[in-house]
C-alpha cells in the first residue's frame, strides 16, 4: 500500500424506515476497539429516533406480516447471500469489535450467516409446528394458527456484536414481526453495517430498524411506547431489565427476559420465535345444517 | 315495545337446592386440611339473586398465603417426581368425581354466582369435567407436546381466578398445572369462593396427596400476597386488565413465569348475507350468556348498514322472549349480576351511554325486588367514540355500530386496546377467512359464538393478556420452555 493513499472513513448512520438518517439529535459517540483505538463515531440515538423507528416499523408491519411465508423465507435467504459477499468486511469489524483473532472472528461471521439461513428455512414451517387443528367435542372446524404479535423492540446482546445480534433479530422477523433494534452499546458497528446488507436484500424498509447509542436511554421510550407490542431484553442487565419490564406492563407488552446464553453458536430452539407469536383460533360450524336434521 | 302475550305461560321449574349441603362456615384448604385464617378473619358470601348469606369463609392474610405456598413447595418434591401416568390417574379420578357430583356443583355455583342453572348444568360443569379429562391424558405424554423431550414443571403455581366462571376458571388453571407436575395455590374470587372449597373436598375424595392443591379464600389483598410471594414460580391470572397490569409490574425482574387472561371488547360482525336467525342467536349468546359477564363477550355488534333495521327488529323480538329471574328455575335465561359492586359499574356505564347520546332499549321485563339485577340492554346509534363502545362493561349491555365495507368492519373491530374475541357472520367462506385473518383477536368465531373446548387454545392479543389456556398450547405456561 502506498503511503500517499489515504483511506476513506465511513460515516456510520442509523437505519430507519429503509433510510440511513443521522440521529436527529446530531449527537455521536466514539466507538473504539477492545484496545481503545478509535474506530468511528457512531450515532448516539435519542428518544425521537426511537419513536421514528417505531413509526417505521408499524408502517411496515402490514406488508411484512401479510407477505407469504415463502416470500419471507426467500428474502431472509437473500440476506444470507448478501452477507456472504461481504464476509471479509464483517470479519474485520467483528474482530475489532470483540477483540478476536481473524480466524475466531471468521468463525463468528460464518455462524452468523448460517443462522440467517437457518431462520430463512423456518418462515414456512413455524405455523405447521406451532399451529394445527383442534379436535373439539362438537360439530366445529377449529384451527389454531400463529400470527406475529406486531412491532418488537429488540435490545441486542452487548457482548456478541454480530452473531448475538442476528440470533435475536432473525427470529423476530422470520415470523412476520417488524423490529426496532438497539445495537450493542460498545460495539455497534457490525449492526450498522448489517443495515447496509438489509437495505440491499429485498427486506422492505421499516421491517428492521437499527439504532445505536446508549441502550438504557433508547430502551426506556421503547419499553413505554404504546405502539410497541413486545420487547426482547437480551441486551439489558438485571436492573435495567426490571425497570423496562415494569414500563412494558403499561400496554401489556410481551416481554422476553434476558436469557443466559453460554454459546451463541449452538443451534437455537424455537423459543425466540414463539415468544413473539400470538395464537389465533378460528371456529366454524360443520356438518349438521340445523334442527331440521338435514345434513350434507 | 309492548310485551307480547305468550300463548302458554311457563310453569316454574325450580331445581332443588337440597342436593347441596352448604356448611355455615369454611376454612382455608392448606396442606390437605381446612383451617381458620391465622388472624381469625372471615367474610360472608351471599347469593346474588336473593342477597341471602350462604356461608362464612376464612379470609386469608399474608401468613396464610405463606403457609399455603410452603405446603405446595413441600408437595412439589413428590408430586413432580411421580410418573406422569400416576398423575394422570389422579386427574382422571377428579374428572370422574366432578361428573358424579355435577348436579350438586351446578346448584352450588348457581347459588353463589347468580348465573342460571341452565348454564351451570349445561355449560360450566360439562366443560369443567372435560378440562380435567383432557389434561389428564397429557400428564404422561409431555414428551410429545412439542416443547422438546422431557419438559419440566416450574414448581409452585400461584393462581388467581375471577367470579364469572368460578369452577370453570379453576379447572382451566388447576388441570394443566397438575398434569405438568406443578403444585398450586389458588385464590378464588371474593364473591364466589364456595365451589373452590367444594373442589377441595373432591381432591380429598380422589386421594390427591396433601399440599398439591391449596385454596386460599380472600379478597385482592390475598391475591396480591400470593402473586408477590417469593416461593411462587408461576403466576396465572384471569381478571381485569387493570389488575393484570399491576401483576405484570409485580413479577417484573423476577424469574416467575406469567400468563394473563384479561378483558375484552369483542366485535361481532354481521354481513348482509348472514343467516339472520342464526346470527341473532349468536348475538344473544355472545352478549347475554352469563349476564354478559364474560371476558370474550361480543359486546360490540357491527352490522352491515343495509341490514341494520331488519337485524335489529329480529334481535329485539328475540330479546323479548328472554326470561329473567330465579337462576334456579330451569326456564331462566338471564340470572343475577354477581355483586352489588358489579351492578353499580354496569349501571353507571349504561347511564353514561345514554348521557353521551346513544339510544337505549330493553325488553319489557320485571326485575326481582331482592338481589342484583340488570335488564338486557341494547344501545343503538353508537359510535366508536362512545364510552360504551370502548370500555369493557362486563354486563348484559350490547352496543350496536354499523359499517359498509369489510375493510371498515375490520378497522372498527380492531379499534380497541383489547384483542380477545371476535365473531363473523356471513355465508361467504372466502370472506370469513379473509376477515378472520385480519382480526387482531385470539379467538374468532365464525357463524357461531362463545364456544369453548378444552382442546382449543384460548387467550388474547394486545391488552387482553398473554399466553394461551387450553389445548397443547395451554401446557406451555406450566413447563420450563
Amino acid at each position: 500500500m502506498s503511503d500517499a493513499r489515504l483511506s476513506v472513513f465511513k460515516t456510520y448512520k442509523l437505519y430507519v424506515g429503509g433510510k440511513f438518517p443521522r440521529s436527529e439529535s446530531g449527537r455521536v459517540y466514539e466507538v473504539t476497539d477492545t484496545k481503545g483505538t478509535w474506530l468511528a463515531n457512531a450515532p448516539l440515538s435519542s428518544r425521537k429516533d426511537a419513536r421514528d423507528a417505531v413509526v417505521a416499523a408499524r408502517k411496515a408491519f402490514g406488508g411484512w406480516s401479510g407477505a407469504t411465508a415463502y416470500n419471507r423465507g426467500q428474502v431472509l435467504y437473500r440476506v444470507a447471500e448478501m452477507l456472504e459477499g461481504r464476509r471479509d468486511q464483517f470479519v474485520r469489524e467483528v474482530a475489532a469489535a470483540e477483540g478476536l483473532s481473524k480466524s475466531k472472528a471468521a468463525e463468528q461471521v460464518d455462524a452468523t450467516i448460517d443462522r440467517w439461513v437457518w431462520y430463512a428455512g423456518w418462515t414456512d414451517k413455524i405455523a405447521q409446528v406451532t399451529g394445527g387443528g383442534n379436535p373439539v367435542a362438537g360439530p366445529f372446524f377449529n384451527l389454531s394458527s400463529p400470527e406475529p404479535t406486531g412491532v418488537v423492540a429488540v435490545l441486542a446482546p452487548q457482548e456478541s456484536s454480530f452473531l448475538g445480534l442476528v440470533s435475536v433479530v432473525a427470529p423476530v422477523i422470520a415470523t412476520g414481526n417488524t423490529a426496532v433494534v438497539v445495537a450493542s452499546e460498545r460495539s455497534p458497528l457490525p449492526a450498522l453495517s448489517l443495515a447496509e446488507v438489509l437495505a440491499t436484500s429485498d427486506v422492505p424498509g421499516g421491517v428492521v430498524n437499527i439504532l445505536s447509542g446508549r441502550t438504557a436511554e433508547i430502551a426506556a421510550p421503547l419499553a413505554a411506547h404504546q405502539d410497541v407490542n413486545a420487547i426482547d431484553l437480551a441486551g439489558a442487565d438485571a436492573e435495567l431489565a426490571k425497570e423496562l419490564e415494569i414500563a412494558a406492563a403499561d400496554n401489556l407488552k410481551r416481554v422476553l427476559r434476558p436469557q443466559p446464553v453460554d454459546d451463541w453458536t449452538a443451534t437455537p430452539g424455537i423459543e425466540r420465535m414463539t415468544a413473539f407469536l400470538e395464537t389465533k383460533t378460528v371456529w366454524h360450524p360443520t356438518g349438521s345444517l340445523g334442527a331440521s336434521g338435514s345434513s350434507y | 315495545m309492548e310485551k307480547q302475550t305468550p300463548v302458554f305461560e311457563y310453569a316454574p321449574a325450580p331445581e332443588s337446592r337440597a342436593v347441596v349441603d352448604i356448611a355455615p362456615s369454611y376454612g382455608l384448604f392448606i396442606d390437605g386440611e381446612f383451617a381458620e385464617a391465622a388472624d381469625g378473619k372471615v367474610f360472608k358470601t351471599v347469593s346474588p339473586s336473593t342477597e341471602e348469606v350462604l356461608s362464612e369463609v376464612a379470609e386469608a392474610g399474608e401468613a396464610d398465603v405463606d403457609r399455603a405456598v410452603r405446603a405446595a413447595r413441600k408437595a412439589f418434591e413428590t408430586w413432580s417426581a411421580l410418573p406422569g401416568s400416576e398423575r394422570a390417574k389422579y386427574l382422571f379420578r377428579i374428572a370422574r368425581i366432578i361428573q358424579e357430583r355435577s348436579r350438586e356443583l351446578a346448584v352450588l355455583e348457581t347459588l353463589d354466582n347468580g348465573k342460571p342453572i341452565r348454564e351451570t348444568r349445561d355449560a360450566d360443569l360439562p366443560l369443567v369435567a372435560a378440562h380435567f379429562f383432557y389434561y389428564a391424558g397429557w400428564a404422561d405424554k409431555l414428551d410429545h407436546a412439542g416443547f422438546g423431550a422431557n419438559p419440566r414443571p416450574l414448581g409452585v403455581a400461584g393462581q388467581v381466578i375471577p367470579w364469572n366462571f368460578p369452577l370453570l376458571m379453576l379447572a382451566w388453571k388447576i388441570a394443566p398445572a397438575l398434569a405438568t407436575g406443578n403444585t398450586v395455590v389458588l385464590k378464588p374470587a371474593e364473591t364466589t369462593p364456595l365451589s373452590a372449597l367444594f373442589f377441595a373436598d373432591i381432591c380429598r375424595q380422589a386421594g390427591l396427596p396433601r399440599g398439591v392443591v391449596n385454596i386460599v379464600t380472600g379478597d385482592g389483598r390475598a391475591g396480591a400476597a400470593l402473586v408477590a410471594h417469593p416461593g411462587v414460580d408461576k403466576v396465572a391470572f384471569t381478571g381485569s386488565t387493570a389488575v393484570g397490569k399491576e401483576i405484570a409490574r409485580t413479577v417484573a425482574g423476577t424469574r416467575k413465569k406469567l400468563t394473563l387472561e384479561l378483558g375484552g371488547k369483542g366485535a361481532n360482525i354481521v354481513f348482509d348475507d348472514a343467516p339472520i336467525d342464526q346470527a341473532v342467536e349468536g348475538i344473544v349468546s355472545g352478549i347475554f350468556f352469563n349476564q354478559g359477564q364474560v371476558c370474550c363477550a361480543g359486546s360490540r355488534l357491527l352490522v352491515q348498514e343495509s341490514i341494520h333495521d331488519e337485524l335489529l327488529d329480529s334481535l329485539k323480538r328475540r330479546l323479548s322472549t328472554l326470561r329473567l329471574g330465579d337462576p334456579l328455575d330451569k326456564n331462566t335465561d338471564i340470572g343475577a349480576i354477581n355483586s352489588a359492586e358489579q351492578l353499580a359499574r354496569i349501571t353507571a356505564l349504561a347511564d353514561q351511554g345514554e348521557a353521551e347520546g346513544a339510544e337505549r332499549w330493553s325488553p319489557a321485563c320485571e326485575l326481582p325486588q331482592n338481589g342484583f339485577w340488570f335488564a338486557p340492554t341494547l344501545f343503538t346509534n353508537v359510535t366508536q367514540a362512545h364510552t360504551i363502545a370502548r370500555d369493557e362493561i362486563f354486563g348484559p349491555v350490547l352496543s350496536v355500530l354499523t359499517f359498509r365495507t369489510p375493510d371498515e368492519a375490520v378497522a372498527k373491530a380492531n379499534n380497541t386496546p383489547y384483542g380477545l374475541s371476535a365473531g363473523i357472520w356471513t355465508e361467504k367462506g372466502s370472506r370469513i377467512l379473509a376477515v378472520a385473518n385480519k382480526l387482531r383477536a385470539g379467538v374468532v368465531w365464525s357463524n357461531t359464538f362463545n364456544k369453548f373446548d378444552p382442546t382449543s387454545p384460548f387467550g388474547g392479543y394486545k391488552e387482553s393478556g398473554f399466553g394461551r389456556e387450553g389445548g397443547r398450547h395451554g401446557l406451555e405456561a406450566y413447563l420450563d420452555v
